[in-house]
């Protein structure tokens, strides 16, 4: 195989990866790094470097599709930031530190975790009771369009969101991926974000989590420009027709076979991670 | 309180929020352009070779620091473009961050102006020290 065909298949790849990714929910991110080390052989910290440039893309792609509708909360992002971009420094020093062995089992841990979030059953819960003393200091209540106006909701569990955020950006630096589903869970679960609002203010903070810890692995030369061009160009156009796609499309069905897959993905990198194949 | 700085100001949060959707379609843009003119020539260049990337070897000194990345992208090197496409990639949330500044700034919201550089200065750490530690 020359690069050429190399280079295609990848492109290929990445742009089915990007385009379920999007119409599931669940991110291109978390399947090209398995992509390319279990199917093409990449070595894992090429195929991280790759992933990372992708996941700004699709990040900051999307963002202005989201941003228009007046859903996310850039006074909660913002404020995540700091728990994502420290954590994301944290992650990426830590992966010149770990063996390529440790980081595919811990890759793997995070695909069976992933798979798992997206497919369990979703209950709003968004909060009732009085306004919470530190989302009134750091002025994060908000409000949201819906189909009756806007309408208002208040945060809480500033502290357990912060420290969520942290990990969350951990696994991005160590890993090379968006960790849009920890995102949604410390939103959604523990600050009491209505749906809408998490997904989008999660969405417009990957792109920024991602970049922390970018430039650490560009100056290690983990990021190859001949495998990064037909990741990031794919996962990017992938992604944007998913998003195309998604408003007419019954996605139940493609959810659970995703899921599927990214299941036997985090199994075969466990496996593989554990009998020393990285 | 909150109600009247967003009815007054211009810079509503709304505002900010478009201008930033704006900024960032731009940024991945101009990088996507940019990585495949880079790329085309690549594959012009390199197509027909047999690829690599089974074996970790790092990449060479002067894909790793943005003004070697600069120079290489100047004297029209292919892979040097898409190292130099990846770079204004991933300048693109930090120029979102750094509006978010003067955002914030003009909406005189100044614990958030103080957060918003302590993200800043972070992603900057990691973008200007990476690319020049090395």
């Amino acid at each position: 195989m020359n690069t050429l065909e190399f280079t295609l298949l990848i492109a290929l790849g990445s742009f089915a990866a990007g385009f379920l990714g999007s119409l599931t929910g669940l991110g291109g991110g978390v399947v090209i790094v398995p992509l390319l080390t279990l199917v093409f052989h990449v070595d894992i910290r090429y195929a991280i470097g790759a992933s990372l440039v992708s996941v700004i893309a699709t990040s900051s792609g999307a963002a202005a599709a989201y941003v228009r509708e007046g859903y996310s909360n850039i006074r909660i992002g913002m404020f995540l930031e700091i728990a994502t971009t420290l954590g994301a420094l944290a992650g990426a020093l830590v992966a010149g530190i770990l063996s390529a062995s440790v980081i595919a089992v811990i890759f793997g841990l995070v695909l069976l975790y992933s798979a798992y979030l997206a497919n369990r059953p979703k209950s709003e819960s968004t909060s009732e009771g009085p306004p919470d003393r530190l989302a009134t200091l750091f002025r994060m209540d908000g409000d949201y369009p819906t189909a009756n106006g806007r309408q208002s909701y208040h945060v809480r569990g500033i502290p357990g969101g912060f420290s969520l955020m942290f990990l969350a950006g951990v696994l991005s630096g160590l890993l090379g991926i968006g960790s849009g589903a920890v995102k949604v869970l410390a939103m959604d679960q523990i600050m009491r974000l209505p749906f809408k609002v998490s997904t989008t203010t999660s969405n417009f903070m990957i792109g920024v989590t991602a970049a922390a810890s970018a430039g650490i692995y560009l100056s290690r030369g983990y990021i190859d420009p001949g495998l990064v061009m037909p990741v990031m160009l794919g996962v990017l156009g992938g992604s944007l027709l998913g998003a195309r796609v998604l408003a007419r499309a019954d996605t139940r069905i493609l959810r659970v076979v995703f899921g599927v897959v990214i299941i036997l993905l985090g199994v075969d990198m466990i496996f593989n991670g554990l009998t020393g194949r990285f | 309180m909150e109600q009247n700085v967003k009815g007054t100001s211009r810079w509503s949060d709304e505002r900010v929020e478009e201008v930033m959707g704006k900024l960032l379609i731009a940024g991945v843009l101009l990088a996507a352009l940019v990585v495949i003119c880079g790329g085309a020539y690549y594959l012009i260049l390199y197509g027909s070779t047999v690829p690599h990337y089974r074996v970790f070897h790092g990449e060479p000194s002067d894909l790793r620091d943005l003004s070697s990345i600069l120079k290489d992208a100047i004297r029209l090197s292919s892979r040097g473009l898409i190292q130099l496409g990846v770079v204004l990639l991933i300048a693109t949330p930090i120029a979102r961050v750094a509006f978010s500044v003067f955002a914030f700034a003009r909406q005189r919201d100044h614990m958030y102006v103080v957060f918003t550089l302590l993200v800043l200065g972070l992603l900057l750490y990691s973008f200007i020290g990476g690319l020049y530690q090395s």
